[in-house]
């Protein structure tokens, strides 16, 4: 198994009820940016991730939004390229590139430019933005899907064809194309999807044989994804195992209960995830597919307490910023018991986490630590730490144990079906009982 | 689209290769309608009234809900192009067009290509241009209630638009999403406007035009209707008090007065 590390790098000193008054991170104005802050909280997190590899994870995972306090990483491959110069042997998970709104030609050499001064630590990961980069960007939302197909069968010949050559399709248009950068990995960098179960995604991830990352979704959906991503594997004649599938888990470890408790609830800070974007610019015009917009919604509604975690009214100026905290309070303790949420000492995360690893059976885990507006670096440091020296040893123990294959382990796509041409079980009997 | 009865059929009828569906209804000469940006509202008071008078034939635009979409239609003027080839060979040139905020840039957009295809054109705040001042509501990124909300200038005085929208169901939710994609599809960027309509407005001759506009219009600023009129040789304008970017809902009697003189001059 993979093990990997993750935080959303926030911009963490904004005013919470901004967030709260505005119904969302996206839309907040940057007035209340100040670069000084923003350069502090830059080499905090790159801080972070350094000590991640040094404490042995295997994966030092980035994201990128634009426009939104979330995330400071507008320009993940910045943050990729000082990473791949600053650390030696972790893989560098960029989960993922926005594909539709970025220009696929430059895409393909940055990558192939953080591939090379990494020598080969880069990991790929496409994903179509969320709805609010469309806007950001100014994006066409209708043509998102295509334009993605478009620019990631695009990049793949401009890694692997010799050039120069042209270039016409439908999106994107190029009269040269002949990037004096490749990739360190031969023929392409090794590619990993990550998601939040859209259907669509998951059937194109497992046509290619793209390990698919579900990001912090709830277990049940997840689960059934993966069974989703199996079947169409089986129709694509191989078996899915371990290694075609990774997850994302929130997780925040405190040397005490007490102090894990009072950590946690930073991921609740402004609305938490949830308050990402309001629905109108999570789903402009066009975004997504009828069908993809019912499963998201299921993902994000908690099925044991029927909370949704996905904002789903549309928003009204006239904001009670107490009552809305309150409603997120509310939430903390299904998400806890739901393991959305993993929040302890070592040694009482560690059979959640193995009920998490038992049931939905991934070959890669990235544990997305401790997260929010007032988190101190030294919480962040103390609870890698107490994840790097007790949590991880005993999560590859049990990933030995279960068979969890990681990528590197077994070539995905490479395992072939049972002779009977059905396949095996890829996710675990807990859930399936639970179904 | 609300259910209520209608006076008028579907019918489906090949344009080159492709398949376009629309509602014809009423007798009389006919007139063109092209709906706008949230796809086709119902039977409004307004085309039952004009029915008694005209033949209305309604194209139901490709991808708003009820046409199939049409890969190769990627911006307005390419849909404008489609419905004059549908004309042409219904025979139906020159006609009369009505169209409406979406529907309206769409007949201005023929316009330009061929005037002579119409023999009257109303045009009710249409999007297609740049408003001099102010910005088009964005429909992309707003919830499509509060569009329609703000879509009248009163929506307490306009209980056609509740008659109409009262309690969209899914059906109803699922067409906007439609109309709403297609729309994007159509004038994502610029947004609802082409930067070259103004010039080529006024290359426009002999064709006898009335553009109507509600001065409180909340989705495109009246200011815009200068513009078609300016360019435009010898466009009427008809700004009504009090109404927002629908009047044909709004100030229903009052549009209707306005659009039937100018729809019998010469």
């Amino acid at each position: 198994m993979h093990i990997g590390t993750f935080t959303e790098r926030p911009y963490a000193s904004l005013a919470e009820n901004e967030v709260y008054r505005n119904a969302s991170f996206f839309g907040v104005s940057n007035k209340h940016f100040d670069p000084k802050v923003g350069a502090e909280l830059y080499h905090r997190y790159l801080d972070q991730f350094v000590y991640a590899e040094e404490l042995g994870f295997d994966v030092l995972m980035l994201n990128e939004h634009h426009a939104n306090p979330f995330t400071m990483g507008a320009v993940m491959d910045v943050e990729a390229a000082i990473l791949a110069s600053r650390t030696k042997r972790a893989k560098i998970a960029l989960m993922g590139n926005p594909l539709p709104v970025t220009d696929p030609l430059r895409l393909a050499e940055e990558l192939a430019m953080i591939d090379m001064i990494s020598r080969g630590r880069l990991v790929a990961g496409w994903v179509r933005g969320a709805g609010s980069e469309q806007i950001a960007n100014n994006i066409n939302p209708s043509y998102n899907r295509e334009r993605f197909n478009e620019a990631h069968d695009f990049i793949q010949q401009a890694w692997t064809r010799d050039g120069p050559w042209r270039y016409e399709g439908k999106h994107y248009h190029y009269r040269h194309v002949n990037p004096w950068q490749k990739p360190y990995q031969q023929p392409v960098p090794e590619c990993w999807i990550p998601g939040l179960v859209s259907p669509e995604t998951v059937i194109w991830c497992a046509q290619h044989r793209y390990p698919y990352l579900a990001l912090a979704t709830f277990l049940e959906p997840t689960v059934e994804m993966w069974d989703m991503y199996a079947d169409e594997a089986e129709r694509q004649g191989y078996q899915a195992g371990p290694e075609n599938f990774g997850y994302l888990q929130k997780i925040v470890v405190a040397e005490t209960e007490e102090k894990a408790q009072e950590l946690g609830h930073a991921w609740l800070y402004g609305g938490g995830q949830p308050a990402f974007a309001r629905p109108e610019w999570m789903f402009p015009s066009g975004y997504n597919s009828k069908a993809a917009t019912a499963r998201l919604a299921k993902a994000f509604t908690n099925p044991e307490t029927g909370d949704v975690a996905l904002a789903t009214v549309s928003y009204s100026e006239n904001v009670d910023v107490e009552a809305a905290k309150k409603a997120t309070l509310a939430t903390y303790k299904g998400f806890q018991d739901s393991n959305q949420f993993i929040i302890g000492t070592p040694k009482s995360v560690l059979p959640k986490l193995r009920h998490v690893m038992e049931t939905i059976r991934p070959g890669i885990m990235i544990l997305w630590h401790i997260e929010g507006g007032p988190i101190t670096q030294e919480d962040a440091l103390t609870s890698l730490r107490l994840l790097g020296t007790q949590v991880l040893p005993e999560m590859r123990k049990y990933a030995k144990e279960l068979g969890l294959t990681s990528p590197d382990e077994v070539k995905p796509g490479s395992r072939p079906l049972p002779a009977s041409g059905k396949r095996l079980p890829v996710v675990g009997q807990i859930s399936r009982a639970a179904q | 689209m609300a259910v209520m009865e209608m006076s008028a059929r579907e019918k489906s009828v090949q344009v080159g290769g492709d398949t376009l569906k629309y509602l014809e209804g009423g007798s009389g000469a006919p007139l063109l309608v092209l709906h706008g940006e949230l796809g086709f509202p119902g039977w409004t008071d307004a085309y039952e009234q004009l029915s008694k008078s005209r033949k209305l034939i309604i194209p139901l635009h490709p991808g708003f809900g009820v046409s199939n979409r049409i890969d190769w239609i990627m911006n307005i003027r390419d849909q404008a192009c489609f419905y004059s080839r549908f004309l042409q060979e219904q025979s139906l040139t020159p006609i009369d067009v009505l169209g409406f905020s979406l529907g309206g840039w769409m007949a201005a957009e023929m316009a330009v290509n061929n005037a002579a295809q119409f023999a009257h054109m109303a045009l009710v705040a249409p999007f297609g241009v740049r408003p001099p001042s102010g910005e088009i509501r964005d429909l992309f990124a707003t919830p499509t209630q509060n569009y329609l909300d703000a879509s009248v200038a009163d929506p307490v005085g306009a209980p056609e638009l509740s008659k109409l929208y009262g309690e969209p169901g899914p059906k109803q939710y699922e067409m906007w999403e439609d109309a709403r994609a297609e729309a994007a599809r159509l004038a994502w960027v610029p947004y609802m406007f082409n930067p070259s309509l103004p010039r080529l407005l006024e290359g426009i001759k002999g064709l006898p035009t009335l553009v109507v506009w509600g001065k409180d219009d909340r989705v495109i600023p009246a200011s815009t209707a200068e513009v078609f009129v300016k360019a435009i040789k010898g466009a009427q304008l008809e700004l009504l008090d009090k109404c927002g970017h629908m009047p044909e809902i709004e100030k229903k009697d009052a549009f209707l007065a306005r659009l039937n003189t100018f729809l019998a001059s010469r």
